[in-house]
């Protein structure tokens, strides 16, 4: 019924055609209340910009002067009410007191909205985020459509709230509560936000006009802060409060790397109960965050983010996806996009392996759906296909049978003659190229790379890898299917490898010579982590899979001879022995729950050194650096996000290569010129860096 | 000029015995769990049906309507019509019956007809007198009011009603299934040791088609969120003799009844669906006829002795079709009861009840057990009420096809004293 979209959002009367406004619409209905949209200019969803704020400024004035008897604050987009400040105006920022100055507009204009003296009430549906909030935040009230999401992702770009977010938030809501919100960067639901007191009521758009006037006039009943909020706000409480808050952000960001969390602590911890000077304290806070190097660098990964999403372009004609095997990968890529709204089959000769993917698919949608019927059509449309019957109307095919070049051959030779006009075929090899595996295909152009990592729902890269007979109009669809299940594709050429695996493969393997100079394995852990690896290299490996590592580090050996250090002999015994790593319980670690058992360090023992991390990391720069010099990948902004978002590297230093920006390509060519010194060749500086800039 | 009817394909999923407390699937979910594959397998698209007829005998309340609920979850399309029926033990048949009428009129061109039932998810129900109690609680105002009606609390209130059993009861004659089943076998003579040799024998049957691999293509293979997996029917026990059968005490009239647990048909959750095509549709998806629907029958009698059902359905049918007993050549007849299948086949054979009831000149005669149940029945599958009827309409298409005969009837006795049959012939 797509005729009646249109009527979904109530936003009062019909405004004129001719708005004396850029960005806003502004109405009055026949009970004199106005109704102010948020309506962005050329875009499909409302951020908030400078010129935007500017504009307000003068609703709002106007607003002063005609004295409606109350005022609705919503967004006119479907995609819901402001998704945050536009973060675009402080990229490259480094003077903090130009953003402070900035900063101190904005702030200017939203507390001009608060001091409406009309009542004003906000009506918020879909994403609320940041800025937006803010917004939310300065009216007396706020209405919540029950699709509604809110929240404060400053964190995750380095920064915290600066339009007076740390302040209304932690007034109004549980400080404790409101403190973890901005702290961990998590969104909330409508529900949720009823309970904390963030907003007043959750209703539907039906219901939005009487909402609204109850509002207005006074009837409806207020969320009330809690009478905890004025004790949790009081200084000594505050102080202890603080210290354990600082204890928990430290587990997951250390301050060395990420000083947003521990500004907005202290913000708090100061300031909280005295609003004039939290306001204050705020504008300057932020400012300071804004010039770091790790806002600088998460600002730009958020953006390479948009511009990976962009690249995937749209038009995905994908509905059914057909997979083949349900081991590790191909079930929980099938599981993956069933939760994406696919209708997926997942071939399998055996039960167990389908019965295993159904019990992690279920698990899955338990953590990331919060509606049992979600749960359940998502699991309905992840079918179970023991006779491969679901191949005849995929869409597209993904085959993630073990990596074996005659098993996938087979597998393609009864495939081909099924498969209807226009599908894809797609293979979710790793290490086989895929000018082998198309030789003895009927159709070599319908077949192409979609390479996902492990674990599939939490990383979302995914390499679209091409060989040169790929049909260029399939390629474009792969990645517009990718872009649909809302992961970011990367284009790459077939070579042993692609870029990831390529590229991270050295991490680990360096690790394990280093192993062989008697350094202890914590150790080389700590020092990546200290880096800002999510996971050591050691850890890493027990993670993939000795055996894969083994593989993988084979087939590249083969390929590039001696650029990778060669497998130490006692690691074939490992896995000879089943020592695989955290599947068989036992690799470098003894795993249990799937955690690594780590004994703490001695206090006495060595230290991490820089030449430890740079024999670390290096190689995945030079790595990054040949993969771009020979045209594998094309984009050197491109190489970054597929590492941040494949591997988790280091977000707050924006990647391999712009780690090597920001420290210098003559620094990081003679820091690996010692290292070959040192160590051997393969750490030769490759041709690639004399061009990159 | 009636059109015909094809039944072009079909599954089901295993039938799984009811063990301890509620299985792992519903109703709907067990539709679902054979549906996909089924439709997966299908040249057209989902939404391609006209509509969807289910039979259910106990929804549970969170699947009112389970027809339309499975139709959606399959992803048949908002715009898919679906209705379920219930007539009981017959509520599969009915449907098949149902969406052959509706293609044979006309009306529609592609449809799937089912049937699911969980008995394991079979609710616990409060007395009466128990809910009337808690209402009273409920409303009552203020403090005294409350310990007044709390005080009116009697033990009896609280003691749950087991509503399978109540369901398995004629509410007419008070009598319970399996003792409509004794009084049929005391009206024909039946003994213990002949109903304890057929139910050995429906298990052997049942164990010989596991291992022939011939429900291949018919069973599908259910998937649990738990990560368990249900390829087979696992009420089946090849192990089970006369003689051991011999051992088990009476459950519904003891101690000198003969309906035990071993030569009744199992409690047990299922579901199965077939696809129903007109000429039509079959020219313009290209599908390929398995068997053709000829004619079909519903019959009533008491229903104290409603395990006769059989008898009357399937003889008016063949009666209308100007055929004898024998010339029809494979028999699916729902085994409810051992005790209740025999007194069928001895009825056919009974000279006066075939005169006086049935209005023939003679006895029947007999069916050659050959012909009958060839690959067990609802003794060793088990009987998931609502299900059963559609089963054997799709196991005797499947049966047929493999043993290469071509005239077939599925008939099955109702409770409440009804009885249904189905004509076919293969293609």
């Amino acid at each position: 019924m797509d005729v009646l979209a249109d009527r979904v959002l109530e936003l009062g009367p019909k405004p004129a055609a001719d708005s004396p406004y850029k960005n806003f619409k502004l109405t009055r209905d026949e009970d004199g209340i106005a109704w102010l949209l948020f309506d962005r200019a050329g875009t499909s969803a409302n951020t908030l910009s400078a010129d935007l704020l500017e504009e307000l400024d003068a609703v709002v004035a106007a607003l002063e002067n005609q004295r409606p008897t109350g005022l609705v604050v919503r967004s006119a987009k479907k995609s819901g009410f402001v998704a945050g400040a536009d973060v675009n105006e402080f990229r490259g920022a480094s003077d903090p007191r130009a953003v402070e100055t900035e900063i101190g507009r904005a702030h200017a204009v939203i507390d001009r909205l608060e001091a409406s003296r009309v009542p004003s009430v906000a009506v918020i549906h879909g994403f609320c985020l940041g800025g937006g909030l803010e917004v939310a935040l300065a009216c007396q009230m706020r209405i919540a459509i029950d699709d509604a999401r809110f929240g404060f992702p400053e964190v995750m770009l380095g920064l915290h709230p600066g339009l007076g977010g740390t302040v209304r938030f932690t007034e109004l809501v549980n400080p404790m509560q409101a403190m973890t919100l901005m702290l961990t960067g998590k969104t909330i639901d409508a529900r949720r936000a009823k309970s904390l007191g963030l907003v007043d009521a959750v209703t539907q758009e039906r219901h939005v006009r009487n909402a609204v006037k109850d509002a207005v006039f006074g009837r409806l009943k207020r969320a009330k802060p809690g009478a905890l909020n004025a004790i949790l706000n009081l200084g000594p409480v505050r102080g202890l409060l603080a210290s354990r808050m600082r204890s928990e952000a430290e587990k997951a960001a250390p301050r060395k790397h990420y000083p947003a969390p521990y500004a907005l602590i202290e913000l708090w911890e100061k300031h909280a109960g005295n609003r004039s000077a939290m306001l204050n304290a705020e504008k300057a806070s932020f400012a300071n965050l804004m010039v770091t190097p790790t806002a600088q660098n998460l600002i730009r990964v958020f953006f390479l983010r948009e511009q990976m999403k962009k690249a995937a372009g749209s038009g995905n004609k994908v509905a059914h996806v057909h997979v083949i095997g349900a081991g590790a990968m191909g079930g929980d890529i099938a599981a993956w996009c069933a939760s994406q709204d696919m209708r997926v089959t997942l071939a399998d000769m055996k039960a167990e392996p389908i019965a295993g993917a159904m019990k992690r698919a279920a698990e899955l949608f338990g953590k990331i759906m919060r509606k049992r019927t979600d749960q359940r059509d998502a699991l309905d449309r992840l079918i179970p296909d023991m006779d491969g019957e679901g191949v005849r109307n995929a869409d597209l095919i993904i085959e993630a049978v073990p990596e074996k070049l005659e098993l996938k051959q087979k597998v393609y030779a009864g495939l081909e003659p099924k498969m209807k006009a226009g599908a894809i075929l797609a293979t979710n090899t790793s290490s086989i190229p895929l000018q082998d595996l198309r030789t003895t295909l009927a159709r070599p152009e319908r077949l192409l790379g979609l390479h996902f990592f492990n674990p599939v729902s939490r990383l979302q890269l995914v390499e679209v890898v091409s060989h040169d007979g790929t049909d260029a109009a399939m390629l474009k669809e792969a990645r517009a299917f990718v872009g649909a299940i809302d992961r970011l594709p990367l284009p790459v050429k077939s070579s042993p490898g692609f870029l990831v695996n390529r590229a991270l493969t050295p991490y680990m393997l360096e690790a394990m010579m280093m192993l062989d100079e008697k350094i202890d394995q914590r150790l080389i852990d700590v020092a990546a982590v200290e880096f800002g690896m999510p996971m050591g290299p050691i850890e890493l490996a027990d993670q993939v899979g000795l055996d894969i590592c083994l593989d993988v580090g084979d087939m590249l050996r083969s390929k590039f001879g001696d650029t990778l250090p060669p497998t130490p002999a006692w690691l074939r015994e490992k896995v000879a022995k089943g020592e695989l790593g955290r599947k068989t319980g036992k690799g470098f670690y003894t795993w249990k729950d799937g955690k690594a058992e780590k004994a703490p360090l001695p206090e006495t023992g060595p230290k991490v050194s820089d030449e430890m991390i740079d024999h670390l990391v290096l190689p995945i720069s030079n790595v990054c650096i040949a993969a771009l010099r020979e045209g594998i990948v094309d984009d050197p902004d491109m190489v970054d996000g597929a590492m941040i978002f494949g591997t988790g590297y280091a977000p707050f230093r924006g990647g391999p290569l712009n780690y090597a920006r920001t420290r210098g390509v003559e620094a990081v060519v003679s820091a690996l010129r010692a290292l070959a010194q040192k160590f051997g060749d393969r750490f030769a500086p490759d041709a690639g860096w004399e061009t990159f800039k | 000029m009636a059109r015909p009817v094809f039944i072009v394909d079909g599954s089901r999923t295993p039938f799984l015995k009811a063990r301890s407390g509620p299985g792992p699937f519903t109703p709907v979910d067990l539709a679902v769990q054979c549906g996909r594959p089924l439709l997966a397998r299908q040249p057209f698209a989902p939404t391609a049906f006209d509509q969807v007829i289910l039979g259910c005998v106990n929804v549970i309340a969170d699947e009112m309507n389970p027809a339309r609920v499975a139709a959606l979850r399959l992803g048949m399309g908002e715009q898919m019509v679906a209705f379920t029926m219930q007539i009981n033990c017959g509520s599969g048949m009915q449907s098949i019956d149902t969406g052959y009428r509706y293609i044979r009129e006309g009306i529609s061109d592609l449809i799937l007809a089912g049937g699911a039932e969980a008995l394991s998810h079979a609710p616990l129900v409060w007395p009466n007198s128990g809910v009337r109690w808690f209402a009273g609680f409920a409303g009552a105002k203020g403090l005294g009011a409350k310990i007044a009606a709390a005080l009116k609390v009697r033990p009896s209130y609280f003691k749950p009603i087991i509503g399978l059993e109540r369901g398995l009861t004629d509410p007419i004659t008070e009598l319970n299934m399996g003792q409509t089943a004794e009084k049929v076998g005391h009206l024909f003579g039946i003994t213990r040791a002949q109903s304890d040799a057929y139910a050995a024998e429906s298990h052997q049957r049942l164990a010989n088609a596991q291992k022939q691999g011939f429900l291949k293509g018919e069973v599908e293979t259910a998937f649990s969120r738990d990560g368990k997996f249900y390829d087979h029917d696992d009420g089946v026990r090849p192990d089970s003799t006369a003689e051991t059968l011999a051992k088990l005490k009476p459950v519904f009239e003891r101690p000198w009844g003969q309906v035990t647990a071993g030569n009744s048909s199992q409690i047990t959750d299922g579901a199965s669906w077939v696809i129903l095509a007109s000429e039509t549709a079959v020219a313009k998806h290209g599908l390929t006829p398995r068997a053709v629907i000829l004619d079909s029958q519903w019959s009533a009698l008491d229903p104290s002795i409603m395990g006769l059902g059989p008898v009357l359905s399937a003889s008016a049918l063949l009666k209308r079709n100007g055929l004898t007993l024998q010339e029809v050549e494979t028999w699916e007849l729902n085994e409810a009861f051992a005790t209740q299948v025999l007194g069928c086949l001895a009825a056919w054979n009974d000279d006066k009840f075939c005169r006086e009831i049935l209005g023939l000149d003679g006895a029947a005669g007999e069916i050659d057990r050959a012909k009958l149940n060839v690959d067990g029945g609802a003794i060793s599958l088990g009987h998931p009420v609502g299900t059963s009827g559609n089963r054997i309409v799709l196991h005797l298409v499947n049966a047929m096809k493999r043993l290469g005969t071509r005239r077939g009837v599925a008939t099955e006795c109702i409770g409440g004293g009804q009885g249904g049959a189905m004509l076919i012939e293969t293609v």
